[in-house]
Order: C-alpha cells, then sequence, then structure tokens
C-alpha cells in the first residue's frame, strides 16, 4: 500500500452525515421534554454543538447542550507517558431525569464512554443516556454500543482515525491513516 | 507544558509556567469540590499519607479532603504519640511508611529543607506543608489562585504582605510565586520582624503600614506567631495592633475594591480588626476553599508525574 492516508469522509460527507444523526435523534427523542445534547471534549464537544443546533431546528425548540472534560474519570493513568491536557466540564444545566444523548467522535474501544458515562452520572441522575457517534471504527473492548452511528469503518488495530473539524483543526474530515 | 516532579518542595524552584500550569489544572478540581457529588475516581487505588510533626488543623484537613476527593486513602499519623518519640529518625519513619506501599507523604516539620531531605530518601511523592521558615508551597498557590480569581492575571497586580515576614515561611512562597508570576510585591513589618537579606527577594520594603496598603490591589496579612519566641520581639499585642493592625479606617485610604487575604489561624483584634476579616473586602473563607482544590491539583500532577517516571 503506497497510499498511507485514506479520506474516508469529506466536508460534505461529514455534513450529511450528522444531519442524518440529528434526524434519527429528532425522530425518536424529538418529544422528550428534557432532551440535551452532551459532548465529550475535544472534537465529541463539536459534534455535540452542532448536532443541538441541528436538533433545536428541526425539533423547533431550544434543546441545552454541555460539554465533559473527563481527564479525571480515565483508568489508564499510570499507562500515560504524557500527561492528558486537563478539560474543564461546562454543563450548566440540572441532568436529574433528563434524556442525555453523549456524542464523541470516533467510538472504539468504549474506555472513553465509560469514563464520560461516569462523569456525566456524577453531575446527576439522567432518566436515560444514549450514545451519537460520528465514526464507529470497532474494537470494543467493553459492552458499549452507539444508538446513533453516522458511518461504520471497518479498521485494522494498527491504523489510527484521525477527525479534523472546522472549529479547532480548519477543516471538516475524517481521514484513516496506516502507521 | 508537561508537569514533571513528583515533589512539591517549595515555589522558589518552579518556573512561572509550572506555577501557571498548577493554577490552570486548579480549576478543574475546583469545580469538582464545588458540585453535589465532590469525588472524582481519578487516584482510586492510591494512599496519601500526611505526616505533620507540628500542630496543624486547616491545613492537614485541607490535604486529607483533597486526597479524599481524588478516591485516595489517607493516613493521617498523629506525630505526638508516635514512634519518633521513641528516637526514630525522620527518614526512617518516612521509609517505613513508605515501605506499606504509600504514595504520597504530605509532610509538615519545624525544620526548614526536611521535605526536600525527604523527597530524596523516598520514591514516594513528598509534599511539602510546611518546612520552617522556609516555604508553604500550597499556601503560595492558594493564595495566587484567589487573588487571580478575584483580579484576573497576577502580572502587574501590586501585592502587600504585611507582618511577620522574618518567621513566615507563608511570606517567602508568597514573595517566590508572585514575583515570579509578575505581581509588584511590597512587605511591610516592624524592623525587627524583617529578615536580613530580604532586599534580594526582589520586593519593596516599608515599615509603614498606610504606605503598603495605599494603591494595593491586595493585602496579604500574616499570622502573628504567639506560640514561637520569635512574637516576643515586639513589645505588647495592643502596640502591634495600634502600628499593624489592619482596620476599616486605614482601608478607607486604600483602593475600595482590594482585596484582603489571611493564611490563619488568625488572632482577631491584632493582625486585624474583625470588621476587616468579616467584611467585604475578606477573601480569608475563600481561601481556605480554594485550598483544597489547590491540593487536589498537586496531588494529581505529582502522583502522574511519578506514575510516568516509573
Amino acid at each position: 500500500m503506497t497510499d498511507k492516508k485514506t479520506v474516508i469522509m469529506d466536508s460534505a460527507a461529514m455534513g450529511k452525515t450528522l444531519s442524518r444523526l440529528a434526524h434519527e435523534i429528532v425522530e425518536r427523542r424529538g418529544d422528550e421534554p428534557g432532551l440535551a445534547i452532551v459532548g465529550i471534549k475535544t472534537r465529541g464537544a463539536y459534534i455535540a454543538a452542532r448536532l443541538a443546533d441541528k436538533v433545536s431546528e428541526l425539533a423547533g425548540k431550544k434543546i441545552e447542550r454541555g460539554y465533559l472534560g473527563i481527564t479525571l474519570y480515565r483508568d489508564d493513568l499510570s499507562q500515560q507517558s504524557e500527561q492528558p491536557l486537563m478539560h474543564s466540564t461546562e454543563v450548566d444545566f440540572d441532568v436529574q431525569g433528563r434524556t442525555i444523548i453523549l456524542a464523541d467522535d470516533v467510538l472504539y474501544t468504549g474506555r472513553t464512554v465509560r469514563c464520560a458515562l461516569d462523569a456525566l452520572i456524577d453531575l446527576g441522575r439522567p432518566a436515560r443516556i444514549e450514545l451519537a457517534v460520528l465514526v464507529d471504527r470497532g474494537h470494543r473492548e467493553l459492552p458499549i454500543r452507539a444508538d446513533y452511528a453516522g458511518k461504520n469503518i471497518p479498521t485494522a488495530k494498527s491504523e489510527l482515525v484521525r477527525v479534523r473539524m472546522k472549529e479547532c483543526d480548519g477543516a471538516d474530515e475524517v481521514v484513516v491513516e496506516r502507521k | 507544558m508537561n508537569w514533571n516532579r513528583k515533589d512539591l518542595i517549595g515555589l522558589e524552584y518552579l518556573s512561572a509556567a509550572e506555577i501557571e500550569h498548577i493554577l490552570a489544572a486548579t480549576d478543574s478540581f475546583k469545580q469538582v469540590t464545588t458540585r453535589s457529588i465532590k469525588k472524582v475516581p481519578t487516584l482510586r487505588g492510591k494512599t496519601v499519607a500526611n505526616l505533620f510533626f507540628e500542630p496543624s488543623t486547616r491545613t492537614s484537613a485541607s490535604f486529607e479532603l483533597a486526597a479524599k476527593r481524588l478516591s485516595c486513602d489517607v493516613l493521617t499519623l498523629n506525630i505526638a504519640t508516635s514512634s519518633v518519640k521513641k528516637g526514630e529518625t525522620l527518614v526512617d519513619t518516612a521509609r517505613n511508611i513508605e515501605a506499606m506501599e504509600v504514595d504520597t507523604l504530605i509532610v509538615r516539620h519545624g525544620a526548614a529543607g526536611a521535605p526536600a531531605m525527604l523527597s530524596r530518601a523516598v520514591k514516594a511523592c513528598v509534599i511539602n506543608a510546611g518546612d520552617g521558615w522556609h516555604e508553604h508551597p500550597t499556601q503560595g498557590l492558594l493564595d495566587m489562585y484567589t487573588l487571580r480569581s478575584r483580579l484576573g492575571d497576577i502580572k502587574g497586580l501590586r501585592v502587600s504582605i504585611i507582618g511577620d515576614i522574618a518567621h513566615s515561611r507563608v511570606a517567602r512562597s508568597n514573595i517566590w510565586g508572585l514575583t515570579k508570576l509578575g505581581a509588584q510585591v511590597t512587605v511591610c513589618a516592624p524592623p525587627v520582624l524583617l529578615p536580613v537579606g530580604i532586599e534580594k527577594f526582589g520586593v519593596k520594603i516599608t515599615t509603614d503600614l498606610d504606605e503598603a496598603i495605599a494603591g494595593a490591589d491586595a493585602i496579604n496579612v500574616l499570622r502573628m506567631q504567639f506560640e514561637r519566641d520569635c512574637a516576643q520581639a515586639f513589645p505588647s499585642r495592643t502596640e502591634y495592633f495600634r502600628k499593624y493592625g489592619v482596620t476599616q479606617e486605614r482601608l478607607q485610604k486604600a483602593k475600595h475594591d482590594i482585596v484582603v487575604m489571611h493564611p490563619g489561624p488568625m488572632n482577631r483584634g491584632i493582625e486585624m480588626s474583625s470588621e476587616v476579616a468579616d467584611g467585604p473586602n475578606s477573601v480569608i473563607l475563600e481561601q481556605v476553599t480554594n485550598g483544597v482544590a489547590v491540593r487536589m491539583a498537586v496531588i494529581y500532577l505529582t502522583a502522574t508525574a511519578k506514575e510516568a517516571s516509573l
């Protein structure tokens, strides 16, 4: 294989995918009075913000949004060579009794989602938590699955799935890199 | 910026960037301490031992809560009744505690340099909780964190430290930290309570309280340590209060939003009047609240640096 990078989702495709996810969320949960979307920092937060905009538009009501910093909930401190960046949590509403859509960019081992679930539950007791991801690349190590998945990409563990977003990377695309 | 020190001995040894790093990390922990579940699982399974060879209520309670809110197990040793009394050396005590797989030692000791010596003798993290007249780094950090949350950037702030500078580790940690971050520091004390060589710290020196207060963005009023012999240097408590006690009348000449700090425990009516201590400019209890978050950050950063080095 000569080409080490493959673009599997460009800007237009990412827009379409997020739009489809928003439609699915509205279809299933649009009537829930306390629907809120919470993203995992960094890129999951931008996914959450975009989904919340779209869902608000489709459902015709304001959807609460929040962002989770999960560094303090990680279980791999001793395996990190570098200290993870500390992101603060910004959830300005009470999660108690709400339906929360947890959003992230890539679903891989499931460990990040596990941390985020703990972090979210420490803020209160939501009625229900569902998971929305832009990309599901497989290789789960925990019994976790996405309720809304933008795209399933079969990958090898040696590959790297990189999601780039306008808000922090200057462009929207998903790239698979071979190490 | 990557934190890579397993110990926190003093602010003298840190760069401005390292101090900023701790203050920035503190924000996340402050958030944890203000919500209804004040605990994160970050350091589950780690053990922290409080080794206080000098009396302390606030600092040992603060460290204990900080460790517990990170899900550490905490061992608080009552040194007064320990084997130190039976003649065991400090290093032997620390090594014995460490032999029980303790990860972090929080050390307060009457001798300057004791935590530094221990940090070289053990693999565990060592955090200085006050050593002699040397430093009390977490107090310096929590004072800076409180200042920053009240007044924004520390660079350019005018901060006056008032009281027994000579015998104060809080003063030294404040001076090191604040000057590194670019504050203009003034120290104010009666001549007998100014240490020899203070001019080398890059601070302004005055013996006039009104001068220290005028134009200051914040004052940090130190405790007169009557339990130590050094306070005998001053003739009487009443006279101290008359010349160096911070009162509402004196604050009248200050900036209206001047921030008033005190590291505690406070002698009301000696270092400052109750009116000032409980008044609108006082952030004394806010300092105590922030202390827990700062100590969580320090315990966390040192613990992860130690893990990374293994």
